[in-house]
């Protein structure tokens, strides 16, 4: 009956340390990041319990202390092979908009902070490509992916059109 | 309202109690309005009501509602005490029913954060003209002044009492006066203690200096009785004029009697210093009248508790989780009591231990369960409000009539079948009842009846909305039906419930003209839609010229089910017992095949589909022979069939989970959640409706 509204302060206190900061990991030699105000935890890759009639990158769902939550493959989501889960897959679990999703990548590397004047936007010559990518990041000699974690996680109609 | 002696927590309990005093109070309007007067017992009530919300509201400082409250509270007092004959109960129900929606709408406003600013003067006048004329109905002036006698006592108190300490001995320095105020409450304004505290707080910034007796008026509860006897004593060091301060005093709220003196400075000095002495006295005085006193108190407390206290009110939310919590429980016993490392172990000791955990943890389960157990009936009286304004806006006398609102079902089914039952209740109402003459030339009652049951059926609680109006129209439906093109066979074909069931249909709508009511174009496919996100399901049963009857059949709860676990391949799921009638092997029956190659099953005559689970769902198994499986037979309403499995695990009571949001939004179809088994993995839910649609 009655809202509860507190913690707002102490949210917003957290968002802003964790601005600039990206969890970074790889999917085959390429390293990918996304921002780390999004991710909620890592975990080991677990028994997944397929759910049907859903498309090839959900794996399913599974059991996370009581939770139950989707499983999407990054790779799949990329039209990349399918590659067996070793000890070194992850799970990364994401939260946003009311969505809790665990993107499993081959491997998860480390926390960088990123000022904002090394992204840059992507170029827009293939745009069919680069839809996940909402900028390309320099660190050092390394080139990084930010990923659009809204856009991995929703966009998906247009998807489902091609599919047609 | 912006007080900061007000924090949050008193807000809500002043919202919860606010609303469930309306809701109470429209209650009483309503059954009031139905025996066509107002008993005593209900006008005491109102009284009563009113005058907590007055209390409550003076004390949140919410101005307005005070003042309507205190209004409404006179009304009710002129009507108790002077039992004039002559009163116009539809206006006065009117009066106070325009009340509630103006408290409810304020109240709506705190919650979401804004400023309670309704005018209600528009009200107060309202209510003003109404006693004045029932005054003058009745020509009691004797009454009349015993209803303001209060205030005109309180008034006459007012004036400045001339004391000794009076006399202008010595004017305190700086252009600073000394005054001393005692308060007298109204009788039975209850809290003294905390009004008292309010004055102070509100003093502040308007003295220099003051002190009160008694002091201690916070931490002990004792000086509310001490203050409503012998008054509360303030005195000030302010720069403020003699007029000012006494007006001040003077709006207190409740005040019944106020005492009012200048006093020197040498006076007030003395005054304050011997202020902290008073404590002792006080308490003193409390114990001397202690017998007497506490008395009073045990009675209070005892009309507190008859009224609720013995109730709290809990978050749903946590509720929810604590659900969840107990379901994890259930699944870690799981965990320990059947673990690997155990077996082949002798643990006499070990598994006694886990017996009684067993027990208990059974127990917790089933608690909880029946905590998020709600009865029916404050959705029930809520239709009755509906009832009542459409029956004067459309000019149909309509009686409401509830049967077994003390059945109970899960809160969140509550909160997703409130809509859909207002729904049917205004269509019944605008659509199913004929207007009085229509009635009266039929040969009925003049007066159309609306009923709404709710009884338990095993597992489900059925629901039914019925009017005795002129049913449903046969031929009206199917023309507009066709007309929509929603027809799917021909309609001479049709049964006469298929074409009942074509006004759940989505664009489905027979209402001619649109109404403040009901007929928007969004029709009876909301209603479907709301019931079945909870499990549910809705039928029509009519009869041309006796009546409509909707049945809506709500599951008890979905938060348990009791489910027969089963595997197709190496994924697991879970059917609902509900639905199966039975669990067959080839072996005895006789396989059908027909000319598309459907297979179907032969079953003592009857003959059902084949849906193959492992097909339907594209998981591989090696049990695809037919012979090799079994076979469940799927009761769905009236379309059964059977569901070939590779093999059942067992019977379970499981904890249903949604599938995640971004599941859902995919809409599979045949699954409905999900659960945890006793290893920690997952079980689908299978959503049996899901497979025939």
């Amino acid at each position: 009956m009655v809202d509860y509204v507190s913690f707002q302060g102490y949210e917003e206190e957290e968002e802003d340390t964790l601005r600039g900061k990206y969890l970074t990991f790889f999917i085959d030699n390429d390293s990918y990041g996304i921002e780390l105000r999004y991710v909620t935890e890592i975990i080991g890759i677990q028994p997944v319990t397929e759910v049907p009639e859903l498309p090839d990158y959900i794996r399913g769902i599974i059991n996370l202390r009581g939770r139950i939550i989707p499983i999407m493959d990054v790779r799949l989501r990329f039209r990349k092979p399918f590659r067996e889960y070793d000890d070194r897959t992850c799970v990364i679990i994401v939260e946003m908009s009311g969505i809790t999703m665990g993107l499993v990548v081959d491997s998860v590397a480390e926390v960088l902070s990123i000022p904002d004047e090394d992204i840059v936007e992507p170029p827009e010559i293939q745009k069919n490509h680069n839809r996940y990518v909402q900028g390309i990041a320099r660190v050092g000699d390394d080139v990084k992916l930010i990923l659009d974690c809204n856009k991995i996680l929703t966009d998906d109609e247009v998807e489902q059109l091609s599919q047609l | 309202m912006a007080d900061d002696f007000l924090n949050d927590s008193m807000l809500e309990v002043y919202i919860f109690e606010t609303s469930q005093n309306i809701e109470q109070l429209e209650n009483a309007v309503l059954e009031s309005e139905k025996t066509g007067r107002y008993s005593e017992a209900a006008i005491n009530e109102i009284f009563r009501i009113m005058h907590t919300i007055k209390g409550s509201s003076a004390m949140m400082m919410l101005g307005n509602l005070a003042e309507l409250a205190h209004k409404m509270e006179d009304l009710f007092y002129y009507i108790r005490e002077a039992q004039p004959k002559q009163v116009d109960y539809a206006a006065l129900s009117d009066l106070v029913l325009s009340g509630i929606d103006f408290i409810q709408a304020e109240l709506k406003k705190i919650q979401d954060k804004k400023p309670a600013d309704g005018d209600a003067n528009e009200l107060l006048a309202a209510i003003a003209v109404f006693l004045e004329q029932l005054k003058a109905a009745n020509g009691d002036l004797q009454q009349e002044q015993d209803t303001s006698s209060v205030q005109a006592a309180a008034g006459d108190e007012y004036a400045l009492q001339p004391t000794p300490d009076d006399e202008h001995k010595s004017r305190p320095a700086e252009g600073l006066s000394a005054y001393e105020a005692v308060l007298y409450y109204e009788e039975g304004c209850e809290m003294e203690n905390i009004r008292a505290y309010g004055v102070i707080h509100n003093l502040q910034g308007l003295v220099e200096d003051l002190y009160y007796r008694p002091a201690d008026i916070l931490e002990n509860d004792e000086t509310a009785a001490y203050i409503s006897k012998h008054g509360f004593t303030v005195g000030v060091l302010t720069d403020k004029p003699a007029d000012e301060m006494r007006r001040f005093f003077a709006d207190v709220l409740f005040l019944a009697k106020l005492e009012f003196r200048e006093l020197d400075a040498a006076t007030f000095a003395e005054r304050k210093g011997g202020a902290g002495t008073v404590r002792t006295q006080v308490k003193a005085a409390a114990a001397g009248s202690g017998e007497n006193g506490g008395k009073v108190r045990a009675q209070e407390t005892a009309v507190a508790s008859s009224s609720g206290q013995g109730m709290i009110s809990v978050n749903v939310a946590k509720l929810d989780k604590l659900m969840d919590l107990v379901g994890e429980m259930v699944i870690a016993e799981d965990m320990v009591v059947q673990n690997p490392d155990l077996n082949g172990l002798e643990l006499e000791n070990f598994r006694q231990a886990a017996r009684q955990l067993r027990k208990i943890t059974s127990e917790i389960q089933d608690l909880v369960m029946s905590v998020r157990m709600v009865p029916l009936a404050n959705t029930f009286l809520k239709m009755q409000r509906i009832v009542r304004d459409m029956s004067k806006k459309l000019q149909k006398e309509v009686r409401l009539q509830l049967i077994g609102e003390d059945t109970e079902v899960d809160k969140n089914i509550i909160e997703h079948i409130s809509d859909p039952l207002m729904h049917l209740i205004r269509n019944a109402v605008d659509h199913g009842l004929e207007t009085a003459e229509e009635r009266l030339a039929a040969g009925k009652d003049k007066t159309g009846t609306v009923t709404l049951e709710a009884r338990n059926v095993g597992n489900h609680v059925l629901i039914m909305v019925r009017d005795d109006g002129r049913g449903l129209n046969k031929e009206k439906i199917i023309s507009r039906a066709e007309k929509h093109g929603l027809l799917t066979k021909p309609a001479a074909e049709m049964t006469e419930k298929e074409i009942f069931q074509l006004i759940f249909l989505p664009g489905f709508s027979t209402s001619e003209q649109i109404t403040e009511y009901s007929g928007r174009g969004v029709g009876m496919d909301v209603v479907v839609k709301n019931l079945e996100k909870v499990g549910g399901s809705v039928s029509v049963d009519s009869v041309s010229g006796q009546g409509t009857a909707f049945t809506l059949k709500l599951p008890l709860t979905m938060a348990i089910i009791e489910g027969m676990n089963l595997t197709v391949g190496r994924a697991r799921y879970t059917i609902p017992i509900s639905a199966i009638k039975e669990s067959v092997r080839l072996e005895n029956h006789k396989l059908v095949r027909d000319t598309d190659g459907n297979e179907m099953l032969l079953v003592r005559g009857e003959c059902y589909p084949i849906i193959r689970l492992h097909e339907f769902f594209k998981v591989p198994t090696e049990v695809t022979n037919l012979a090799d499986g079994i076979f469940i037979l799927v009761d769905y309403e009236e379309k059964p069939f059977c569901l070939f499995v590779d093999d059942l695990l067992g019977q379970q009571e499981v904890v249903v989970k949604a599938l995640p949001r971004y599941i859902q939004n995919k809409r599979v179809r045949g699954i409905g959640g999900c659960t945890l088994l006793g290893d920690g993995s997952i079980s689908l839910i299978l959503d049996v409706s899901g497979f025939v649609a």
